[in-house]
């Protein structure tokens, strides 16, 4: 067991495992922070997977893969903030119905498009980075260095989202919004347009949570890819009480747990059980283990402005 | 003086209702301008077209000159409207600066935390308004939240105030010192509409006063030259009787006998301690206290809503400091609880729907299992003409009703079945005076059937004219239990801040 824990490569995983829960967990904290629950994250990430292997292999870039995931994940995010925000359709059912969607949408893309064979294996992945200096450290060199740019962005998206969300005038409206929309609009905020900012910034998070999966970790796009990460990133969006920093602590603690289930692949210990660990966590923080997180007081009741 | 608003034959129509039909006002600049009107009479909406948050259907609003043609609150806040509203419009997790620079940050892109509090300390200085910036607003009292929401509209340079019945939450402490505030802004200049159905503080506080019946308004009146009497008649369109005609005082036997009863409060904080008393049939025991002296955990224990620590609960004899809430209404018991909007009625469901909440499972009401709405429908159409609730429409949502005529649904409902003990919390908080002239007629009706009631108010006046015994509560003791003919006003105060030794100085 010690072996493992001091191989650098399972707390490099970890990172790389964090990393498509940290994303959409943000995404979900901006969302939920401005009263919109959006379990579409789920969907969205699967799809911007999709279109992130097949903007990548049509352009022959990564990065234009990237940018085309982000596109389409955004669209998909404001069809639902148009639904859930100025429609007030119920957000939960309205999600699921997304989540369904994508899931035939791109299983049945990838057979017309790509055919039986899957996606073609000269897709070019987004690149790795390694660090001057740091790269050179024993140890922590190899953990933090040569990981995917992703994961890197990640981490500056986690301080600039806390930020934006805790000393901006714009984060005060956001946060104000998803607590009591009547007194945010009687202050003369406009709190449609400010649903709508915190669905479009979720569906960009899960969008580059989406593309990560795909042209980040691999070069290619298998059917139901996502595999639920977009539920587990509002477990730890919870877990971690609706802010930037809890969210990437929850994301790592899940990430652990999966890194460790891989390493695990050849030892006496049962990996089904390490499997099974995100999981547990993600029941035990929603029944409120580790202090009883308060959900921002409006979220998920749909606004309508008076006339 | 000059006039600083001028409302011109304002109509404001809802679904099915004429909310404003050609209301007309005129508020002066440093003036403080009570409007009086039944429940329903459109005063709220009045002045949320005045704010903003409703377009007229027609008419014309002026302010400084300017005619308004308002498409949200942010344009009236621009020219110097403020508003507090019936219900709060507070963020209670954000700081007091946070909510009141809300919309209106000071600086650029990120949040100046120093110069909002900086700023906030000079209205506060100037208007004479002490608040800590740094508080949540969650931990502060209803008075203090509510200088939170006047200091809101001051950040703004709000040169028009609009209280919408800013005293009924508060305690007749906080209701002075209100007083004092509007004085003092009085003073600087500031105009100030002010509502209340209570007519002794239009009475004090105001400079004139515009009565409306019905979604009209029917005159303005100089404070000085009018009496509440006047006002009263002039409100309801026909003779009210201000002073309460009561029989002789008749006690059965006891209904509900509490003893020794201790509760806690969910930091388990001690707040009702060994609490000892009887209730009769054919009285109204009425329970005297200032806010948060544990009032609220005593009525929840009584109606099973809260634990109890130790002591005995009996009803006609029999323990019940056990049973779950629903044995206890079969019993025969009627509770209207002190937050109408939370506890006492179902916001989005019909009127008709709300007034059997408590019977829907009664065989008058349903069969096998399912609602007979014949039934349900009749029983309406009594309760709303019994009770004179409006509109008479029993298929609207209690949301769209006005916030009085909310209460009467509950009280329909809860002295509409002719209980055998009432509890009754605050019960004519937000009425008219015509409402609350029924309403007490009607309690005391009850009494005189037979039936135990026990009376919980914060104000004093409706305590000392219904109540034939009063007990006084201060921090979860009750002090004294009085007579009700013979407790002054002095001695119940004197009780309630919780000096026995000097109270009973008095009584010598
Ligand atoms: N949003 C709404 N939808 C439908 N009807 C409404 C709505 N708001 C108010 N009304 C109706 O308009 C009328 C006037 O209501 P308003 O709230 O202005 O009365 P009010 O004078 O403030 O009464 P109260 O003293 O009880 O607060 C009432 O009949 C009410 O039922
Ligand atoms: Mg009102």
């Amino acid at each position: 067991m010690k072996e493992i824990l001091l191989n650098p490569q399972l707390w490099s995983a970890t990172l790389a495992m964090a990393t498509p829960l940290a994303l959409p967990a943000l995404g979900g904290t901006f969302s939920e922070r401005s009263g919109v629950v959006n379990i579409a994250m789920e969907g969205i990430m699967l799809i911007a997977a999709f279109f992130a292997v097949l903007f990548a292999h049509l352009t022959g870039s990564a990065w234009l893969g990237l940018l085309g995931a982000i596109v389409v994940g955004m669209i998909v995010a404001v069809i639902f903030a148009w639904a859930a925000v100025t429609l007030t359709a119920d957000q939960v059912i309205l999600g699921m119905a997304i989540n369904i969607f994508a899931s035939g949408f791109t299983a049945y893309l990838l057979n017309t498009i790509f055919g039986f064979s899957g996606t073609p294996t000269d897709t070019p992945m987004l690149p790795n980075i390694n660090i001057p200096v740091i790269k050179n450290i024993p140890f922590i060199g190899q953990i933090l260095s040569g990981n995917s740019v992703i994961v890197y962005l990640m981490i500056i998206l986690i301080f600039a989202s806390n930020y934006f969300l805790f000393h901006t005038n714009l984060g005060l409206r956001i946060r104000a919004v998803g607590e009591n929309p009547e007194a945010a609009e009687t202050a003369g905020i406009n709190v449609i347009k400010l649903r709508y900012l915190g669905v479009a910034l979720s569906g960009l998070f899960s969008a580059i949570g989406g593309a990560y999966l795909s042209i980040g970790l691999l070069n290619s796009f298998s059917t139901d890819m996502s595999s639920g990460r977009g539920y587990i990133a509002l477990a730890a969006m919870i877990f971690g009480k609706w802010t930037p920093f809890g969210s990437f602590g929850a994301a790592l603690l899940f990430g652990f747990a999966t890194a460790l289930s891989m390493q695990l692949q050849n030892s006496a210990m049962s990996k089904n059980i390490i499997m099974m660990l995100p999981y547990i966590l993600t029941v035990l923080a929603l029944v409120g283990v580790g202090g009883k997180s308060v959900s921002p007081a409006a979220d998920g009741v749909p606004y309508t402005p008076k006339k | 003086m000059s006039a600083l608003l001028e409302v011109n034959n304002i109509t404001k129509m809802f679904p099915k209702v004429r909310a404003n039909d050609g209301v007309n006002l005129v508020v002066e600049e440093g003036e403080i301008h009570a409007i009086l009107g039944e429940n329903g009479a459109g005063k709220s909406t009045l002045m949320n077209i005045i704010y903003g948050l409703y377009r007229p259907d027609s008419g014309e609003l002026k302010f400084n000159g300017e005619v308004l043609n308002l498409s949200g609150p942010h344009e009236a806040i621009e020219k110097g409207i403020g508003m507090v509203h019936q219900h709060f419009m507070l963020i209670p997790v954000l700081t007091v600066a946070e909510n009141i620079v809300l919309g209106a940050e000071p600086g650029g892109i990120s949040y100046n935390k120093k110069k909002a509090n900086e700023l906030i300390r000079e209205i506060s200085r100037n208007y004479h308004l002490e608040i800590d910036p740094d508080a949540k607003v969650k931990d502060l009292s209803v008075g203090l939240q509510q200088r939170v929401e006047i200091l809101k509209a001051f950040y703004r340079h709000a040169k028009l105030l609009i209280l919408d019945e800013p005293t009924a939450m508060l305690t007749p402490q906080e209701t002075e010192e209100l007083f004092g505030i509007m004085r003092n802004l009085k003073n600087q200049g500031i105009s100030i509409i002010f509502i209340s159905h209570k007519l002794d503080e239009v009475k004090e506080i105001s400079d004139k006063v515009t009565v409306m019946r019905r979604g009209k308004t029917v005159g303005t009146l100089n404070t000085k030259e009018t009496n509440e009497q006047e006002l009263a008649n002039l409100m309801v369109g026909r003779e009210v009787v201000l002073r309460l005609e009561k029989s002789e005082y008749n006690p059965g036997d006891v209904v509900l006998s509490v003893k020794d009863l201790t509760v806690s409060d969910e930091q388990n904080i001690e707040k009702v301690k060994n609490v000892s008393f009887d209730i009769r049939s054919g009285e109204i025991f009425g329970l005297a206290g200032i806010d948060g002296n544990g009032q609220t955990e005593l009525i929840e224990a009584l109606m099973g809503l809260r634990p109890i620590k130790s002591g005995v609960i009996k009803y006609n004899n029999n323990n019940i400091e056990k049973l779950p809430t629903r044995e206890r209404y079969k019993l025969g018991i009627s509770y209207i609880p002190q937050d109408r909007q939370q506890e006492g009625l179902i916001m989005k469901f019909s009127v008709a729907d709300n007034l059997i909440l408590k019977e829907y499972k009664n065989s008058q009401y349903s069969k096998n299992g399912v609602i007979q709405y014949k039934r349900v429908f009749e029983n309406a159409s009594k309760k709303v003409e019994e009770f004179d609730i409006r509109p008479t429409d029993y298929n609207l949502l209690a949301g769209n009703l006005s916030g009085g005529n909310q209460q009467k649904i509950i009280l329909a409902r809860e002295v509409g079945s002719n209980p055998k003990l009432l509890i009754a919390v605050q019960p004519t908080r937000g009425m008219d005076v015509g409402a609350i002239e029924y309403i007490h007629k009607r309690l005391l009706q009850l009494r005189d059937e037979g039936s135990a009631i026990l009376l919980v108010s914060l104000e004093l006046e409706e305590i000392m004219s219904l109540s034939d015994r009063i007990g006084v509560i201060h921090n979860g003791v009750i002090m004294d239990i009085l007579d009700g003919k013979s407790a002054t006003r002095e001695k119940i105060g004197l009780l309630m801040a919780g000096s026995q030794i000097e109270a009973k100085k008095v009584e010598v």
